[in-house]
């Protein structure tokens, strides 16, 4: 197995797609002749050409939409946002066109079409550039929301994203396209929907998904070196649909859980995974599930306040040890 | 600017295609009052926003479309929907919320989808569907198919950002659109010219470097001969078009709005009704000596029984199962 | 008249201790009942004058009907303004309510004050001394402070039988937390010790005030297993040739040369301070053997089998015109002479009739001796829901052949009524044989 860069993998990941599928083509800002303002679409204008990888206008809205028109009419548009920061301009075409046709024409017309783009904060790139769209997407019936934390599963779940029917959001992070890891070759196809243990543990369940894998599982060595307590850590990949029998699974084993986004605290992912928990797993927890979130305020520019708003490994351990009861 | 002029050189094909557009648009006339019964018998729910005024443009523009064109419209869209081909029954039966309906009652007044009339839809977020017509001209010329793609929106659509990013991306990739622009002078209660400003719809083809014409959206034949150049324009050099059809609403903007009032006046509707575009085609057709007062009531009784029809297709059709609510959420 | 019992449908008034025009106060004794099973104190349930007796000494009464009426002092006897005593509990608002009702019928008591005001009965069958007789179970305690505990905790507890009112949280603000309950939700018999900061929960069998407190021993007082299939035909099948209990029986012939030998030690030992009789060794090694084999010490609960894991022995005791059975709580962790003391109490207190129902209900198991009647060997009805009784017969002297010599030697035979649905024949022989060891070699009971 090849050791590529997220980036790397999502690049093979659309050249292996858009080679296999005539009707799979790239629209976004830059994504041309630039090659990507992330280089996640190196070398493919060259082998595609122009009708495949589509430079645009800065206009979210426009392009969004004219990727909804292109799936209504049998095409599968990959619609790269330079950032899902800018992507709440194109909110409309996202909620109002692409998740509802389907349902609206009484299933007539299906709309496959993948946005994805980077999401969430990077560094020091202040309120409007740093905003986690995690819950907001998925709270949207219609369409499905996938959340890679490593380079596999962003091979894996964008190619399942561009050959999955229905609109899907993939949610990339500009401080994940540098990480590396193994990434099988050719035909890897990660399931939309399935969480994956990414670490087995017995005491704690940490619940996480995208960037805030690698924070759970830095907790979860900090827990074990310092408490002796072992925390299985869940990634949950699929926002929407949610793997809700890997949640229980895992808490069912644990009886405690800790849920750690990128997001607000409010109305947020964990706020859905707390309820499929309290629900169903009730009789099986022994403490109260905690989460760690974005602190809830606009991010800060500056460094160190920075630092303070997200999670980090350090709140995740201190959740941890509430929920053990080890305070 | 063009103006309308009759070219077909078998006056026979002519005197065909207009009696069938006054048939056209006397079925959506009738539609319509029928539609506006039912809704003040509780039959319709939600919006609808009734076509009457405005039926010259669905049926002289898609008069000049083949079958395999595509054709998107906004809330403002039973009129082209009937004019398309689709059956008073469906159409109706969706206004009723019914299982027979053209969107199986998921849609209503405001969503009639017809796949295989490629009628991609009634959209109802004003301005929102425009982009998606510039995407399926992006698709056309993708596939380097013959196609059209034929847009239906109001004259207030032209103020939301989306027009506008939608004709500069439609001109620079040069995608067989045309944009059709209803000017009926009034976004819900508030006349144009007090919201924008530009008041002439077609100046702004001018930012997008794109042909343009402004249409008398009262004669049904003028609407056809401009679609048909623009449709050319659009197969042969997949150049888009925007078209200003002048037009008007005799209703209000939607059942719940009023006809006239604190935003126009009795008389200004009054004296437009003057402008009618079915009596006008009526009288040219009997001018040509192609109809009688005895064939013109003998084609709207042969309309309103269509419409009756469609009624009562509409009130005995089932309700859709509650198994439908959770089903066309996402497809397989 | 109260039910004064579980299943007291009729009362006999035996005497009165206040007469009409007394003024009487909630909680008094009124009157002396007798029921089916002891003699009870009738208790006034609301402040004022015995305004009228209804029941004369001597009469019988049924359950439900008015045996006296309470009244505001200058009030009447009428209707309307009586305040019944043991009265009329059938949905009429009789004034009768209790004093020293059971926990959970706590706050219908509260609302007892006026002179004279109708208050809702309480249909709890009440003792006068004592909480609610029922089982030394603690699972379904009615809560009247809520605890804290997490859903976790609360399931643990729920399946194992532990109340979790007697366990003191170590989670926040209190909440029991599972490792609150690793101790105590573990059998006794796997023997792992609780870890630290544990407190184990304590079975909560209901003893009377003035008693010492009944020693404490960690896990559940029981475990219900759920019958298997084999289970269910044995069951179903065996109770249709034998009745309602099937029974079978088991005897076997115990030396008691040994334990004749420990027991005069013992009383020579004790000199003035007690006496140890044979019954007290036989109770004392049956309930051990119990404690060894739980398959015997259990309850046959119609869908499950009820196994217990504390020890609460019957011991059936003849009274003038019948038997009850006083029941010796946790008798396998008592002394010898603990369990002699308590034995002869309880036996005095039903020979009077003075037995509370608590003392009596709860049993695990019992054991039935007529060796005094000088019976060489007879066989016991089990008392359901238990699934065993033993019958002990007379100790006499007789030949026995020891290393191939015939002696004359200190023989007693044990006969077992076993309830086949619960016990089968193994079962109940090896047992036996536990207790036939223990009494043959009494140094056994120490292991």
């Amino acid at each position: 197995m090849a050791t590529l860069t997220y980036r790397d993998a999502l690049n093979q990941a659309l050249r292996e797609e858009m080679q296999r599928d005539p009707n799979v083509f790239l629209m976004g800002e830059e994504v041309g002749v630039y090659q990507g303002a992330y280089k996640v679409s190196r070398g493919l204008l060259e082998e595609f050409g122009p009708t495949r990888v589509v430079d645009t206008p800065i206009a979210e809205l426009g392009f969004a939409g004219i990727g909804v028109g292109a799936a209504m009419a049998g095409l599968r548009p990959v619609i790269e946002f330079m950032t899902w920061n800018f992507a709440a301009l194109a909110l409309d075409q996202i909620v109002n066109s692409a998740a509802k046709i389907l349902y609206e024409s009484g299933g007539q017309i299906p709309v496959p079409i993948v946005f994805r783009g980077p999401n969430g904060a990077a560094l020091q790139l202040a309120a409007q550039h740093s905003q986690a769209w995690d819950a907001w997407l998925a709270h949207i019936p219609g369409m499905k929301v996938v959340a890679p934390a490593t380079p596999a599963d962003a091979k894996g779940l964008l190619k399942s994203a561009i050959r999955d029917n229905n609109p899907v959001i993939v949610l990339e992070g500009e401080m994940l396209y540098n990480t590396k890891g193994e990434v099988p070759e050719g035909e890897h196809l990660v399931p939309i929907g399935k969480a994956e243990v990414k670490r087995p543990g017995r005491d704690v369940t940490f619940i996480c998904h995208s960037k805030t894998l690698s924070v759970a599982l830095k907790a979860a060595e900090q827990l074990a070196e310092h408490e002796g307590a072992s925390a299985e850590v869940v990634d949950l990949r699929s926002l929407r649909p949610l793997d809700e029998a890997a949640i229980l699974s895992s808490v069912a084993n644990t009886h405690r859980a800790v849920v750690v986004e990128e997001g607000w605290p409010h109305s947020g992912i964990g706020a859905q995974v707390v309820d499929v928990i309290q629900r169903d797993a009730f009789d099986e927890l022994d403490a109260p599930v905690l989460r760690v979130t974005q602190a809830d305020v606009p991010m800060p520019y500056n460094k160190q306040l920075e630092r303070l708003a997200k999670p980090s490994p350090e709140r995740v351990v201190a959740a941890a040890r509430r929920v053990l009861y080890l305070d | 600017m063009a103006t309308a002029t009759v070219r077909s050189t078998d006056a026979s094909v002519q005197t065909e295609l207009e009696r069938r557009m006054l048939r056209q648009m006397l079925l959506i006339r009738r539609f319509e009052e029928k539609a506006a019964e039912g809704y003040a018998l509780g039959k319709i729910g939600g919006f609808c926003h009734l076509y009457i005024g405005q039926e010259a443009v669905a049926v002289g523009s898609l008069a000049a479309l083949r079958d395999d064109d595509y054709v998107i419209s906004s809330y403002r869209e039973h009129g082209q929907a009937l004019a398309r081909g689709m059956s008073a029954n469906v159409v109706m039966a969706e206004l009723y919320g019914k299982a027979t309906g053209c969107s199986r009652g998921k849609g209503g007044s405001m969503h009639l989808f017809d796949v295989a009339r490629r009628f991609m839809g009634g959209h109802a977020i004003v301005g929102g569907h425009v982009p998606l017509a510039a995407g399926i001209g992006f698709a056309i010329r993708y596939r380097g198919g013959s196609q059209v793609c034929l847009c239906y929106f109001g004259e207030a659509a032209v103020n939301i950002g989306a027009f506008h990013e939608s004709l500069n991306m439609a001109s620079v990739y040069k995608l067989p659109v045309i944009f059709c622009c209803e000017n009926n002078r009034y976004g819900m209660g508030t006349a144009f010219e007090r919201v924008a400003a530009v008041t002439d719809v077609v100046e702004h083809a001018c930012s997008y470097d794109m042909a343009a014409e402004v249409v008398n959206g009262m004669e049904a034949l003028a609407v056809y001969e401009a679609t048909r150049r623009a449709v050319a324009r659009a197969r042969e050099s997949s150049h888009p078009t925007l078209l200003e059809v002048r037009t008007y609403r005799y209703m209000g903007h939607s059942m719940s709005d009023p006809l006239h009032g604190v935003y126009r006046t009795k008389e200004e509707v009054e004296e437009q009704r003057k402008r009618d575009p079915i009596s006008q085609l009526a009288a040219k057709l009997k001018d040509d000596g192609a109809l009688d007062d005895a064939g013109f009531e003998a084609l709207d009784a042969d309309v309103r029984a269509e419409v009756e029809e469609s009624a009562r297709f509409a009130d005995a059709s089932p309700d859709p199962e509650p198994g439908e609510l959770m089903t066309d959420v996402l497809a397989d | 008249m109260e039910a004064l019992s579980p299943t007291m449908e009729e009362g006999r008034v035996v005497k009165w201790h206040k007469h009409e025009g007394d003024a009487v106060k909630t909680g008094e004794v009124l009157a002396e009942v007798e029921t089916d099973k002891a003699v009870m104190d009738l208790v006034a349930r609301a402040d004022g004058v015995l305004r009228r007796v209804a029941a004369a000494e001597g009469q019988t009464v049924a359950v439900g009907s008015v045996v006296a009426v309470i009244a505001a002092p200058g009030e009447g006897a009428g209707a309307g303004s009586e305040v019944a005593a043991g009265g009329a509990l059938e949905g009429r608002a009789s004034g009768v309510t209790s004093a020293k009702v059971a926990p959970s019928a706590g706050r219908d008591a509260a609302g007892t004050a006026g002179d004279g005001a109708p208050v809702t009965g309480v249909r709890t069958p009440v003792a006068t001394a004592v909480a609610a007789p029922v089982p030394p179970s603690t699972a379904e305690a009615g809560g009247q402070s809520r605890v804290k505990a997490s859903p976790l905790a609360r399931r643990i507890a729920r399946d194992s039988g532990v109340d979790l009112k007697l366990v003191a949280g170590s989670g926040p603000g209190g909440r029991v937390v599972r490792r609150d309950l690793e101790g105590a939700a573990r059998a006794p018999a796997q023997g792992s010790p609780a870890p630290p900061g544990t407190v184990a929960a304590v079975p909560s069998a209901p003893s009377a005030p003035g008693r010492p407190p009944e020693p404490v021993r960690p896990g559940a007082p029981y475990e219900d297993v759920s019958l298997t299939q084999i289970r269910k035909t044995i069951a179903k099948r065996l109770a249709m040739s034998l009745g309602p209990i099937p029974h079978f029986f088991l005897t076997t012939e115990v030396d008691m040369e040994r334990a004749a030998e420990a027991r005069e030690a013992l009383n020579h030992e004790l000199g003035e301070h007690g006496k140890v009789s044979f019954n007290d060794i036989i109770l004392k090694a049956t309930a051990l053997a119990l404690r060894k084999h739980r398959a015997c010490n259990a309850w046959f609960q119609d869908d499950h089998i009820r196994y217990w894991n504390e020890v609460h022995l019957g011991m059936a005791v003849a009274v003038e015109d019948g038997l009850i059975t006083p029941v010796l709580r946790n008798a396998d962790l008592k002394s010898l002479t603990e369990l002699g003391r308590e034995a002869k109490e309880l036996a005095d207190r039903a020979r009077s009739r003075r037995l509370q129902p608590t003392e009596y209900t709860g049993a695990t198991f019992s054991v039935s001796n007529l060796g005094m009647f000088d019976i060489d060997e007879f066989t016991a009805v089990i008392n359901p829901p238990e699934a065993g009784i033993i019958a002990v017969g007379s100790i006499g002297v007789r030949p026995t052949v020891v290393e191939g010599v015939l002696v004359p030697r200190r023989r007693m035979r044990i006969t077992m009524s076993c309830d086949h649905r619960v016990i089968d024949g193994a079962t109940g022989a090896v047992f036996l044989k536990t207790l036939k060891q223990m009494l043959e070699n009494p140094l056994a009971m120490l292991a």
